[in-house]
């Protein structure tokens, strides 16, 4: 037996909830962490694009990897993992992400009560000083 | 008019119409959509309804008049977990300005009274010529 602490691996964690699913789908992979915030990376993918014309990403997606980051730092925050459901989730567009860059999504916990959490973020394709898109939303814990 | 984008071919996004005339769109369940076990993903379901409601648009306003349409902002809610089974979607148009429309969507499963989801969508219409 072992008497080191229980060490959460949030990559780790990460990269295997990515591997499934929806977040598989659009390609989500683990980029970076901290104590309430997480950044996942979507490369660019012609098959996720609105129009074969201009190569721009569609906006579902960017959606998803706002869901997933913003859900993700939920959890780091916590130190748990707790059942929670999205209650809303606003999503502003600042510009078309640039066809073939990697888009970066950073979501940040910035309050949580015993029911909500409160989220914010924002996605980039390159340069974080140039977002692409400001999200803010709430989530509820189902178990509460 | 039917313009399938890359996006929604990859996510299986099925177009119909409902007995008056207007366009449904159907996500069937696969493992594409699933987000937590057993439950379509929030962004799949925001996909779809962003994807009615740019296409309600677009039938709106017909051919002659095609505008850039560019995405301003979107805010889903989420109602009820979306279940293990197709998820069909509609939009209301609820303002079609010269530069903006203003768009509601809403996705349901079984019955169109117990939405999972809905959102409210604007959008910018560019006549400028790019």
């Amino acid at each position: 037996m072992s008497d080191q602490p229980f060490q959460f691996d949030a990559a780790r964690f990460i990269n295997t909830l990515t591997k499934n699913g929806h977040n598989r789908l659009i390609g989500a992979q683990y980029h970076a962490h901290g104590d309430d915030w997480c950044e996942l990376a979507i490369p660019y993918n012609p098959e996720l694009v609105s129009d074969s014309a201009t190569g721009i990403l569609a906006s579902g997606p960017i959606f998803t990897l706002m869901d997933m980051a913003t859900s993700l730092s939920i959890w780091l925050k916590t130190g748990t993992i707790q059942p929670q459901a999205t209650l809303d989730l606003r999503i502003d567009y600042l510009r078309p992400a640039k066809p073939g860059q990697t888009v970066i999504g950073h979501g940040e916990c910035y309050h949580i009560t015993r029911s909500i959490a409160f989220i914010r973020g924002h996605a980039h394709d390159g340069d974080p000083e140039k977002p692409i898109a400001h999200v803010a939303g709430t989530y509820f814990f189902t178990a509460s | 008019m039917t313009r399938i984008s890359p996006y929604a071919k990859t996510m299986g996004f099925i177009s119909d119409r409902d007995d008056q005339g207007r366009l449904i769109i159907s996500m069937p369940f696969g493992d594409g959509v699933l987000g937590r076990p057993g439950f379509v993903h929030g962004g799949a379901l925001a996909g779809l309804l962003e994807t009615v409601a740019y296409q309600t648009l677009a039938d709106a306003l017909g051919e002659d008049d095609q505008p850039v349409l560019k995405p301003v902002n979107m805010t889903a809610t989420y109602m009820r977990g979306a279940l293990a089974t197709t998820t069909h979607a509609r939009a209301t148009i609820e303002r079609l300005g010269k530069r903006i429309a203003n768009i509601e969507a809403v996705a349901w499963q079984e019955d169109p009274e117990k939405p999972v989801a809905i959102a409210q969508i604007n959008v910018m219409l560019d006549r400028s010529g790019r």
